[in-house]
């Protein structure tokens, strides 16, 4: 084998990673990802000097292994190398941020186009207002462009349609508005809590994905190993983050075809699954619950019995509401056959989570490399089949139901007794690690690299909405362009965590 | 007494859409805001001052008072059971349907004037609606004219009710197709949504995003004046001749009240329709209206 197999949340030491020259890199790379139960979690390069050591952690579903192998690149500009890209599509956003980043040079990559034109870029005279986007000479269509001031309250994002009258021909997407550096800061910030606070602000509606991911990358890295209570606390937390974003979703489509019962009712829903987190840590998006070695708020009984008492009320009103949204034909006219994306699609870009799970595609970290308690649960994914927008309604309703169920299984078996407080020892020196854990929105990746002090010198996120833009873009194509709404909220997609 | 028909649509206007607004928060649990809130948003509207985007040109800055006045004008024709509107003669009901496109003529020529694709998008989306709505209106108005052998409103609704309890089954049916007529018009579910923030699924806000100020708030004006108006023809099918005016103007508030809650109750528990589903929804109406034709053409002994 050429490339080291890890379990998740494993460390590695960096000298243990295979360096292979770039042609066996990617003949390595390029065949793993030709099977369907492997996928890329994340694949960069970290400078060294004049040159780039390139990392890429593959994910075996079948094993549960990540296979990680590496090659050094020069960084100057005279040598061009074949691309990814043109053997399997999914890569096509990891080089693009390398040719942005580092301004390595492809042969054959399709399209480099920018992906977030963060300030340390390799071409400096590229600016995000004078992009050139993609154009179709015709006298017969015509450009909308949407955004990037976004008429709600949401980020920004540029949405640049090619229609033929009231039909969508081609959706180019371009983010990038909200960088701010944050793997960069990463590095830079010293203490744990800080770097901890950072990841809770990566996206902030997936406040338990991010933080369990960096908090599980950093407790590897010393050699803690989290006791049930924390395990415990964190599952819960994350599958209550996942009812509350997903129940305010279905809030969001009702709102988005003008249908105002499942507007209002949904809506309500979601406030006291929120309260909840209030109660628990002090904050409604659960910022400072998850900390890196320790369970600063516990769980307590008495917040399990809350907990069971929320679902008690939530669990039946759901249930209806969503019987009378499914039951109603004007609703179900809007949704169904609406912004379809194929298994073949999904299979190709590398989507990943309830994207991927929508088009039959059964992608869930949870279930192919379980963390925290997961692996005891035991979780079976939901997959669904049609990949349009009722799907996307159809999944989350099933998976609120799916989290609760796991929530009250989680609570009836609490540990009760108190566990002994141990410190965060040093990080270790010279290693990699790699962190996967399952948000609601779908896969998050967490990687770190160490020096010979035990310092982090490059950190590197990828958050699930990376691939799945592409996804809507591809969603969109032949449908109305007054569809595009409510196939954009059927995503859910994050503007920040694209853009870190 | 000619002007009464005016001054109690002008009445009704000041509460109409707040009575929708109210009706929707009471259908899904909310306390909503007052029945006066529209209008003060509306004054509020008024008070302020325009900005005019650079690419506009006069016909932008215009076509917010020709809308209202065209609407304002169209009030005028509308009579009042047995008194006629303020102005009033044969072949008055076509007179009334084109002021209405004169005004929505303006506004779309000015939603294009702005040179946004969004407003040109919204402007070819009113456009195309109107156009469908159009036969609904005159094949309805035409059978009416048939049975009665009047071609003015006043003429219409006078001699109405004078024949058999049939003429009150038809004015049932009629209702029915001006209420979805006032909803078209008006750009409201299931056709569009007014309180969507979503540019690219709005048909008539997206053609006044660029209209801020004193003719935002004529423009708004001009909505709850035209559902007022649509109710005032609609209480005619029902105000029977000859009745005195204290049964007259509790009719008329009574149909008027009754409509604001049908748009609301529509608007509370259905959602609404994908955009290229509009133009058969909008068709099946014109097919309404012939059913009444026909029942027009048995009733006059035409055919058979």
């Amino acid at each position: 084998m050429n490339a080291i197999p890890i379990k998740n949340n494993q460390s590695v030491r960096l000298c243990d990673i295979p360096v292979l020259s770039y042609e066996e890199f990617m003949e390595l790379n390029t065949g793993i990802a030709g099977d369907v139960y492997c996928h890329c979690v994340n694949y960069f390069g970290m400078p060294l000097g004049d040159e780039l050591r390139l990392f890429c952690c593959m994910a075996d579903d079948s094993s549960g292994n990540i296979l990680v192998s590496s090659a050094f690149i020069g960084k100057d500009s005279k040598n061009k190398y074949p691309s990814f890209t043109a053997r399997q599509l999914a890569f096509h956003v990891f080089e693009r941020e390398l040719h942005e980043n580092f301004g390595i040079r492809y042969t054959d990559h399709p399209w480099l186009k920018p992906l977030r034109y963060p300030d340390n870029r390799a071409d400096l005279l590229a600016e995000i207002k004078n992009y050139p986007f993609y154009q179709i000479e015709s006298e017969e269509l015509h450009e909308v462009g949407v955004g990037p001031i976004h008429a709600g309250i949401i980020e920004p994002g540029h949405f640049r349609f090619i229609c033929n009258g009231e039909q969508i021909l081609h959706l180019e997407i371009q983010l990038g508005y909200q960088h701010r550096g944050v793997e960069q800061l990463f590095v830079e910030k010293e203490t744990v809590l800080q770097k901890n606070i950072l990841a809770e602000h990566i996206a902030g509606d997936t406040v338990i994905g991010h933080t369990t991911a960096f908090a599980g990358l950093w407790e590897s890295l010393c050699g803690f190993s989290a006791g049930e209570d924390i395990l415990f606390a964190r599952t819960i937390a994350s599958e209550l983050e996942r009812i509350a974003i997903h129940t305010g979703d279905l809030s969001a489509i009702c709102t988005d075809i003008a249908y105002q019962l499942g507007s209002s009712v949904f809506g309500r829903l979601r406030t006291p699954v929120i309260n909840t987190f209030q109660q628990w840590c002090g904050n409604r998006l659960a910022k400072g619950l998850v900390r890196a070695g320790r369970n600063p708020y516990p769980l307590t009984a008495s917040l399990g019995d809350d907990l069971n008492r929320l679902f008690d009320a939530y669990e039946p009103d759901l249930n209806e509401m969503y019987q009378r949204m499914k039951t109603l034909p004007s609703v179900l006219a809007r949704l169904e056959r609406t912004g379809t994306i194929t298994r073949d699609q999904v299979e190709q870009i590398g989507a990943v989570g309830t994207t991927a799970r929508t088009s039959g595609l059964l992608r869930d970290i949870r279930w192919t490399h379980p963390y925290l308690y997961y692996g005891h649960i035991p979780h079976q994914p939901i997959v669904k089949h049609h990949g349009d927008v009722y799907s996307r309604t159809q999944i989350r309703k099933q998976e609120i139901i799916q989290s609760i169920r796991y929530i009250r299984k989680l609570v009836a078996e609490m540990p009760a007794k108190e566990f002994p407080v141990s410190g965060l020892k040093t990080a270790a020196a010279d290693t990699f690690v790699l962190s996967l854990t399952e948000g609601w929105r779908g896969e998050i990746c967490h990687c770190g690299i160490t020096n010979g002090s035990g310092d982090l010198v490059y950190y590197k996120i990828k958050d699930p909405s990376l691939h799945n833009w592409l996804a809507l873009a591809l969603a969109v194509r032949n449908n109305d362009i007054s569809d595009f709404p409510i196939c954009n909220k059927s995503f859910n997609l994050s503007y920040c965590g694209h853009d870190l | 007494m000619r002007v009464l028909s005016l001054v109690l649509i002008l009445l009704t206007s000041l509460f109409f859409t707040g009575i929708i607004i109210r009706t929707k928060s009471i259908l899904s649990g909310r306390k909503g805001p007052g029945i006066m809130q529209p209008m003060k948003d509306i004054l509020r509207s008024l008070r302020k001052s325009s900005v005019f985007s650079e690419t506009t040109s006069l016909i932008f800055q215009l076509a917010p008072t020709v809308y209202l006045a065209t609407i304002l004008m169209a009030i005028l024709f509308i009579p009042f059971g047995n008194d006629k509107g303020v102005i009033s003669f044969n072949g008055d009901f076509v007179f009334f349907a084109y002021v209405l496109a004169l005004g929505k003529f303006f506004m779309i020529i000015a939603a294009l004037d702005t040179g946004s694709s969004f407003e040109g998008m919204g402007a070819s989306r009113e456009a195309l609606y109107s156009m469908l709505v159009e036969p609904a209106f005159f094949i309805l108005m035409g059978s009416f004219a048939l049975l009665t052998g009047y071609t003015s409103f006043a003429g219409i609704f006078g001699a109405l009710h004078f024949g058999s309890y049939i003429s009150y089954g038809i004015g049932i049916l009629a209702s029915f197709v001006f209420i979805t007529i006032a909803l078209i018009e008006n750009s409201r579910l299931p056709v569009d949504d007014p309180k969507t923030h979503l540019e690219l699924t709005m048909v008539h806000e997206v053609m006044i995003l660029d209209n801020s100020g004193f003719d935002l708030g004529l423009i708004l004006y001009a909505t709850n004046l035209k559902f007022a108006m649509y109710g005032a023809i609609i209480a005619n099918f029902f105000l029977t001749p000859g009745y005195e005016w204290y049964y007259s103007i509790p009719i008329f508030t009574a149909v008027q009240l009754v409509f604001a809650v049908i748009v609301g109750t529509i608007e509370s528990f259905s959602a609404r329709f994908r955009m290229n589903h509009n133009p058969q929804f909008i068709l099946m109406f014109t097919s309404i209206s012939l059913l009444i034709f026909l029942g027009v053409l048995l009733m006059t002994g035409k055919i058979i």
